[in-house]
């Protein structure tokens, strides 16, 4: 799927009225198949970007062509299957942890699937084997009945992960994905979406914390820096002096370990939803 | 000592820091307020507790409650008991489940994260307004005690449990669905709000997200409700809807101590019966 964003101002819809928009004038191009990866210093607007392209954030102005269709002028209907075609992965992964892994894992199916037979594949699998190999390429196999909640914060986004190679989409937006993993695993679990995506022609795009990983497996970066695009390039023309400039005030983030986001992810999920007050009348 | 820096008086990281709790005269208000506040409440209830240790009521109640010893357990009584144990567990039952059917599709229909509207900014008009009224209806089934509605049924449907486990399957059905709303709306809405985004439909992302993220809050709140049915039952039974409540208020009515004593034995077996089973279903579902 291409996609086209043109002068998008955004803005969290959370964000206080007067605020900074989190993106100012961002215009985007995006050939069918293409893969590129979105940098950027931390509050650039990298995971609003993700939204926009994503269908799932209204840009206060500018627009967005998916496939050459304007997501926003189509009813809610018509627009839920548009959105079936799109992959938004979050950066922590959105997985229920009383859940198995087969389940979250075809859980990525749903768009394609009728109510009825979701709820059959929620009594058996419908696809074991598709959830199987998809969770090999994160090598997770192992992990296929055990439950969400045993699983550690890597094996958790690399589930997340595993989710787009069964979804029916043509675009996936995966906002940073190797957050909370070790650096061979990262190395795997680019390999893993990169190959899947060029695989099924699909078209990819990366927010990225590692700019390494990011020069090593995309072709095309761009830069982003306080809501604004700083460049567009093939990864070869990224000078250390552009990423310097990139990622001025912000040094630490460029040389040193990315920040781990292992250890809230671990504990958003661990945490139990506040009991509710039962009281009898 | 006390310029304990002459030459800069108004730096303020030097001053010394105030000697007092300054939530102090706060706390002091809002205490004596409520105070204030609770008085006309006690002179409007005429409470009175001091009534209680009089010689005359405590004679009255000494005499009730040394006649409870022995409890009545002739096997006549007890095959009478077991019956309506019977009964009073298939009305609450039989309620519950019936106030299940009325709640579940309300919920569906009330629940906030389940908008696909609001994924993107403010919710749309039309699904705002069914969501209100919905929550309208909840609130119109909740607002009329159980108790006012058995009163109804029983001229509707005459004496006997049909009327107590309609009055219960109203009553609770609007409560089950406002709670069953907002355990579903304090969970965690990522995994919800990721599914509607990736295009899912919205009953899609209740079993494969929703669901699974608050099922033993709802188990335990349910098996929770189950067992304030079965009290409900027994005030049901005192206006004419069967079961433990009404051989309750007839040995009340007697004054038959030994029967109200193996009754209230019953009650409390069948509740720490819902404790149990609560816990089991919350260990299973954990």
């Amino acid at each position: 799927m291409d996609l086209e964003l043109q002068g998008a101002n955004a803005r969290h819809p959370a964000a206080r009225a007067g605020s900074v928009p989190a993106l100012h004038g961002v215009s985007l191009r995006v050939a069918a198949g293409e893969q590129l990866a979105v940098i950027g210093p931390s509050g650039s607007g990298k995971t609003t970007l993700l939204h926009v392209l994503g269908a799932a954030l209204p840009p206060q102005t500018g627009q967005l062509r998916l496939s050459g269709q304007d997501p926003w002028v189509l009813p809610r209907a018509a627009l839920q299957r548009l959105r079936g075609q799109l992959f938004l992965a979050p950066q922590v992964p959105p997985l229920p942890p009383r859940q198995r892994v087969v389940t979250a894992v075809l859980a990525g199916r749903l768009p394609a699937q009728s109510l009825l037979s979701s709820l059959r594949s929620l009594l058996y699998p419908s696809d074991i084997p598709a959830a199987f190999s998809a969770l090999e390429q994160f090598d997770l196999g192992d992990k296929l009945f055990e439950r969400v909640d045993r699983l550690s914060g890597g094996e958790r986004q690399r589930v997340g992960l595993a989710r787009a190679l069964l979804a029916p989409a043509r675009l996936w937006l995966v906002d940073e994905p190797l957050s909370s993993l070790d650096p061979a695993r990262a190395q795997q679990a680019l390999n893993a979406l990169t190959a899947g995506a060029r695989e099924r022609g699909v078209t990819l795009v990366t927010t990225l914390h590692q700019v390494d990983a990011a020069l090593a497996h995309f072709p095309r970066i761009v830069g982003l820096r306080d809501g604004e695009v700083a460049f567009d390039l093939p990864a070869g023309q990224v000078t250390p002096e552009r990423l310097a400039r990139l990622y001025m005030q912000h040094e630490d983030e460029l040389t040193g370990a990315a920040p781990s986001f292992a250890t809230s992810v671990a504990q958003a999920a661990d945490e139990v939803p506040e009991p509710v007050v039962m009281h009898c009348r | 000592m006390n310029a304990a820096n002459p030459t800069n008086p108004t730096n303020p990281a030097l001053t010394p820091p105030a000697d007092r709790d300054p939530a102090w005269w706060p706390r002091v208000f809002w205490c004596s307020a409520a105070l204030v506040l609770l008085w006309p409440l006690m002179v409007a209830t005429e409470f009175k507790p001091w009534v209680l240790l009089e010689a005359s009521s405590l004679r009255v109640s000494g005499r009730f409650i040394g006649s409870f010893f022995p409890p009545a357990l002739d096997a006549e009584f007890l095959t009478l008991v077991a019956r309506d144990t019977w009964r009073t567990v298939a009305i609450a039952t039989a309620g519950i489940t019936l106030a299940w059917v009325i709640a579940v599709p309300l919920t569906l229909l009330s629940t906030r994260v389940l908008s696909i509207s609001a994924l993107s900014g403010r919710m749309a008009t039309l699904p705002f307004v069914a969501r209100q009224a919905v929550r309208w209806l909840l609130i119109v089934l909740r607002s009329v005690p159980e108790l006012v509605w058995a009163l109804i049924f029983v001229r509707v449907v005459g004496l006997g449990p049909t009327s107590g486990v309609l009055a219960i399957a109203l009553t609770y059905g609007g409560m089950l669905g406002k709670v069953y709303a907002e355990i579903l709306e304090s969970g965690e809405p990522l995994a919800t709000q990721t599914l509607l985004r990736n295009g899912s439909g919205r009953m899609q992302a209740f079993f494969y997200a929703l669901l699974p993220g608050s099922s033993a809050e709802l188990v335990s709140y349910t098996v929770y409700r189950w067992e304030c049915a079965i009290r409900s039952s027994v005030v049901l039974g005192f206006v004419g809807a069967g079961g433990l409540g009404q051989q309750l208020d007839n040995a009340m009515k007697m004054f038959n101590g030994g029967e109200v004593a193996t009754l209230l034995l019953v009650f409390m077996a069948l509740v720490a019966l819902a404790d149990r089973v609560s816990a089991l279903l919350r260990k299973g579902l954990a």
